[in-house]
């Protein structure tokens, strides 16, 4: 492991002035993924500030039918809240099918956000990546990419946003507090996650030593009836090859409003914004899913061995409505009485 | 006192592993310990143009730095030999180290040694190594142009076509129904939780111990010394406690006798422990592969034509195949049989054994064109199966040492309700869940070492005892099963036995390979137990002052640690007594059993077993979930009912990685495989895991060993994959030829 320093800080004024100071350090939450990146020398922080004991642990109700979440609060922690589990529960969903319970336990929501990818070629530095090494190529386009994204792609990099929470928290409009050398900022989280374009290595639209100190989910009375469905090679300790998190309601036997964003497919957490212009005041069928389901792959591409995931994400989002719309021919397992366990289970 | 063979004994070092008292080979604490870190190739062929180690010599803490110029030279270039011999036992026909060529990705280019693991990981990293890389080969299909017929495969021991019988191709062209299948494999590594890792020191007469994460303690001794020049007598191992191998640590590799180097150059003890990246080109593989059926059987399913074809990549220096032809070959009765193996040569690492090795792909690819027939002629596949038993060895017409396939096949019907199956695919629904069930026969041949083994008996004055052969306990249960099979042979309670496994200084066994340990370690431990008892009991009718003078030694048992008439059991005393009447301290006898060379053996000797699956397949989304497992096994004899079953069932659920999720890529742009690390490289969590169960048809076998002792370790593999993936037909009415069998498969 490299040498570097290591510090602990007790507010988020010195947290955010001593990164802000030092070009080659970076905040420590969790270290759910830093720890790793630090062994696997794909972080170059020398310098890692500890913030585990900044306040900001909180889980809060908002007036209104809001929930703020404290940057620090851990997945776990946030995932059985029961604000969360009553106002959001494709937020509890999303957060208990994601990682393993251990991580769970160790990994905060501001570190959800900002995790790095899982492109395997991202996480080895004897191979060429654009996002830790700005202008040496993409190995993933032409490489294995099965588990790469089909949206939001460009031929700089195609690794697949990796968080679950991140994508119900898109579909809610969430919110991301920040505070930086520059004072309090408030970012929309979809603005939060770029598209890679031509410039893959920037992951945030933040400055260096900004810290997430908060994210508030605003009111969405539709979200009571909401739900994640992901879709991996199995039951725990696996990220989506495809991932719905919905919420929706209903005028008689037409939609009513929706939400709809896709996890597991795309450079970012993905904001279906044409699948519910096709999806709102239609009616409530399967065929309506799946016109909505096409218009949202319309331009996804495939590289080869991710080819498959169009379809995929075409059949997730059909599933993930008639879930939430409670059709009777769907038992699918992932959602009743998954919050009492691990997330883990099969039935 | 009922004997403690087949009871389901707790772990006798259980209490030790769950406490963490139990020292594996990177938790031995020496004085002046350093650690070493590997350096591997980052290309996958070519040669080192240029090493600069300044920056790593002067960061903190190294000690030293080796690489191909001062690392010192191995006294002799490594043979692969396969382990089971219980002989010497290198992993591959290379070393690295020697010279400047680079054979494959991974390959140790230097070795770092530092005061601490985290000092040396970091002065690794600091080693530039400058390559003139040329092109590789690195999949099988960018060779298949160049594969080539073996004479001989798996270290010169097998040859590379098996034994044909009859006319295959006449056969074939006068069957009525015929197939033509094939089936392809990825690459799967072992991914044992520990690493392997060796600890070396040299003491101050020149003498090496290894402490070594190995399944043979006597094979990295052999190997290692044979490397370093040395005699046996100078290299000792220690290997108390291994965490998992599953055919990693199997054959000796080269990082075991780099870290012995390292510490002679460092004059310390080194440590060298693998990353687990390092796992996946350090230890070899389960190789990539493709293997073709041809089946021809009449109308009623009776098979007259079986050809199986192997292509698969090996590496530069050896003809490394695993043995999936042998199991298939003699599975079913049918006259006219042809089978053999083409290999590709590649920039790889010579592959390996890994758990059933050979019989989980070779029984996948026969087991899945079985289902096929049976539905091509219309009978049930377990009827099929039935139709075609193999009542002797349909290559050598021998008879079977013993057998029990059929009974498998009725107990697991009957346990997983196969009866009244509806054949027809996909038409089981359970919401979106297509739902279907699936048969496949499991097969493995029962090895044996082909060197004596030995086993050491000793009694106290006390009455207890130590028994000691020089195993290494892996996981297997192997310390817990040989104390039962000493009390019994002792006629003592399993609290009055100690085993002790774990140094190359004990008697001789041969690395528990192969489903082999089992067998040939209880042959030990019992003919060293029995002969210690006889010999005392011998004593005991002599001896003017024992009660037991003048009786007939045959007449004589020993029950609960006191020796006694069978006709008068009131007639006797205990050993205690009679040794301490003698004044003896202790008594020892060495047990040894020269195994049955298969060959020469009046008997073919097999292990059988029937797996049945139900899996649910999601309609829309392709997602598979294994429901239902039922395995029957007949492994001979039962030495521990409980860790039996613990090793059927892990070798079940490693059925299910192999049928859903195991798969190592390779990239053939940079020639290294791109998802070395456990995250990336998935088996099955406990969430993936079904309603599992297990049973054993217990068939006496006179022939195998002396206790009639088959194994349980590989044979639990064996066919889940196939019995999955027929469920998979039944479920979808989709024929997938391929493993693992995933979620884009099924769309």
């Amino acid at each position: 492991m490299r040498p570097l320093r290591y510090s602990r800080v007790a507010d988020v004024a010195t947290a955010v002035g001593t990164v802000a100071a030092d070009p080659a350090s970076t905040f420590l939450a969790g270290g759910t993924t830093e720890v790793d990146l630090q062994r696997s020398y794909v972080s170059p922080a020398r310098r890692l500030v500890d913030i585990n004991d900044l306040p900001l642990h909180q889980v809060e109700e908002l007036p209104g039918g809001g929930v703020r979440i404290g940057a620090l609060a851990r997945m776990s922690e946030v995932a059985q809240a029961l604000p969360i589990r009553r106002r959001f529960p494709v937020i509890s969903q999303a957060l208990l099918l994601g990682a393993s319970p251990q991580l769970r336990n160790m990994a905060s929501m501001g570190g959800n956000l900002m995790q790095r990818v899982r492109c395997g070629y991202f996480r080895d530095v004897a191979a060429p990546c654009n996002r830790r090494e700005p202008g040496t190529g993409c190995s993933a386009v032409h490489g294995i990419n099965r588990g790469h994204a089909i949206l939001g792609t460009s031929e700089r990099c195609i690794a697949t946003h990796p968080s679950d929470v991140a994508v119900a928290l898109v579909a809610l409009d969430a919110v991301v507090l920040t505070q930086g050398p520059g004072g309090a900022g408030r970012i929309g989280v979809d603005d939060f996650f770029p598209l890679p374009g031509d410039t893959p290595e920037r992951e945030h639209p933040t400055a260096h030593g900004e810290l997430v100190v908060a994210i508030e989910v605003p009111p969405n009375p539709m979200a009571t009836r909401s739900l994640y469905l992901k879709v991996r090679d199995r039951e725990s300790y696996e990220f989506a090859l495809a991932s719905a998190a919905v919420a929706v309601s209903l005028d008689g036997q037409t939609i009513g409003d929706v939400r709809l964003a896709l996890g597991g497919v795309a450079t970012k957490p993905w904001r279906a914004h044409r699948a519910e212009a096709v999806l709102r005041g239609a009616p409530a069928t399967v065929e309506t899913f799946t016109a909505a389901a096409a218009e949202e792959l319309a331009d996804a591409v495939g590289y080869g061995m991710n080819d498959f995931k169009i379809e995929l994400a075409r059949r997730t989002i059909v599933r993930a409505l008639r879930m939430v719309l409670g059709d009777p021919q769907i038992h699918d397992g992932t959602a009743p009485g998954m919050l009492s366990g691990d997330g883990g289970g099969t039935s | 006192m009922s004997p403690a063979i087949g009871a389901t004994l707790d772990r006798v070092d259980g209490r030790a592993k769950v406490t963490g008292a139990a020292r594996y080979s990177a938790e031995v604490n020496l004085p002046d310990l350093t650690h070493a870190v590997l350096v591997g190739a980052q290309v996958p062929s070519g040669r080192i143009i240029g090493i600069d180690c300044r920056d790593a010599m002067v960061a903190d803490g190294v000690i030293a730095v080796l690489t191909h110029l001062d690392l010192p030279r191995i006294a002799a270039q490594p043979k692969l030999f396969p382990g089971l011999a219980g002989l010497i036992a290198h992993g591959q026909s290379f070393f690295p180290m020697q010279d400047d060529v680079v054979h494959y990705a991974g390959q140790p280019v230097a070795v770092v040694v530092a005061d601490t693991l985290e000092r040396a990981e970091h002065a690794a990293t600091l080693v530039r190594v400058s390559y003139a890389e040329t092109p590789s080969l690195t999949l099988l299909d960018a060779g298949r142009d160049r594969a080539y017929e073996p004479e001989k495969i798996f270290g010169g021991l097998v040859p590379g076509r098996n034994p044909p019988r009859g006319d295959p191709e006449a056969a074939l062209r006068d069957a009525e129904v015929t197939l033509d299948l094939t089936y392809r494999f990825e690459v799967n590594h072992h991914n044992p939780i520990e690493a392997s890792t060796t600890t070396a020191v040299w003491d101050d007469v020149d003498r090496l111990t290894l402490y070594d994460a190995t399944q043979g303690p006597k094979a990295t001794q052999l190997s290692v010394a044979e490397l370093l020049g040395l005699p046996p007598t100078d290299v000792r191992v220690v290997s108390h406690y291994v965490g998992g191998s599953f055919g990693s640590k199997a054959l000796i590799w080269p990082h075991v006798t780099v870290a012995a180097l390292a510490a002679r150059v460092v004059g310390r003890p080194v440590r060298l422990a693998l990353s687990r990246e390092q796992e996946f080109h350090s230890c070899g593989h389960r190789e990539e592969q493709e293997q073709r059926i041809r089946l021809g059987a009449g109308r009623d399913g009776r098979l007259t034509a079986f050809t199986h074809d192997k292509i698969s990549l090996t590496s530069h220096f050896d003809d490394w195949a695993e043995m999936s032809l042998e199991s298939a070959a003699v599975t079913y009765a049918c006259p006219n049989y042809a089978g053999g193996y083409r290999l590709v040569r590649g920039n790889i690492i010579t592959p390996t054994f890994t758990r059933a090795p050979g019989e989980a792909t070779g029984m996948f690819a026969l087991e899945s064109a079985m289902d096929e027939l049976a539905y091509a002629v219309g009978l049930d596949p377990l009827e099929l199966r039935l139709r075609n038993h193999a009542d002797v060895d349909p290559e050598t017409g021998k008879p079977w040492s013993s057998k029990g396939l059929k009974e498998c096949y009725q107990r697991g019907a009957q346990l997983f309700g196969w009866a009244d199956r509806d054949p027809r695919p996909g038409v089981r629904r359970d919401g979106q869940w297509l739902v279907g069930t699936g048969v496949a026969t499991a097969a493995y041949p029962v090895a044996a070492p082909i060197s004596p083994q030995r086993a050491r008996a000793r009694m106290y004055g006390d009455g207890s005892s130590v028994v000691e052969a020089g195993i290494s306990e892996f996981g297997t249960g192997a310390l817990t099963a040989m104390t039962q099979v000493a009390a019994d042979a002792l006629g003592l309670p399993v609290d009055r036995v100690r085993f002790v496994g774990g140094s190359s200084d004990l008697p001789n066994i041969a690395a528990a390979v192969g489903s082999a340990g089992a067998g040939a370690t209880s042959a030990a431990v019992h003919l060293a137990c029995t002969q210690l008892r006889d010999q005392l009991i011998g004593q005991a009718v002599a001896d003017q002052g024992s009660p037991l003078h003048g009786a007939d030694p045959a007449e004589v048992v020993v029950r609960d640690g006191r020796l006694c008439r069978r006709d008068r059991p009131e007639v006797g005393e205990t050993y205690h007594q009679l040794l301490d009447r003698n004044h003896m301290p202790d008594v020892e006898a060495i047990g040894t059993w020269m195994p049955v060379s298969p060959m020469t053996s009046d008997h073919a000797m097999h292990t059988f077993g029937a797996q049945f699956a139900e899996v649910a397949v999601d309609a829309d989304l392709g997602r598979i979930q294994v429901r239902r497992l039922v395995g029957v096994f007949a492994p001979g004899r039962v030495l521990n009912r409980r860790t039996a079953h613990s090793q059927l069932m892990g070798g079940m659920l490693w059925g299910v990685g192999q049928a859903l999720l195991e798969a190592t890529r390779m990239d053939p742009h940079t020639g290294r495989y791109a998802n070395q690390n456990l995250a990336d490289y998935l088996v099955p969590t406990n969430a993936d895991v079904p309603d599992v169960v297990v049973d054993m048809i217990e068939v006496p076998d006179a022939v195998v060993n002396p206790l009639g002792v088959k194994g349980v370790g590989e044979i639990g593999i064996v066919g889940v994959s196939a019995a999955i993936a027929n469920a998979i037909h039944h479920a979808t009415g989709r024929r997938i030829r391929k493993l693992p069998i995933l979620l884009e498969d099924l769309l």
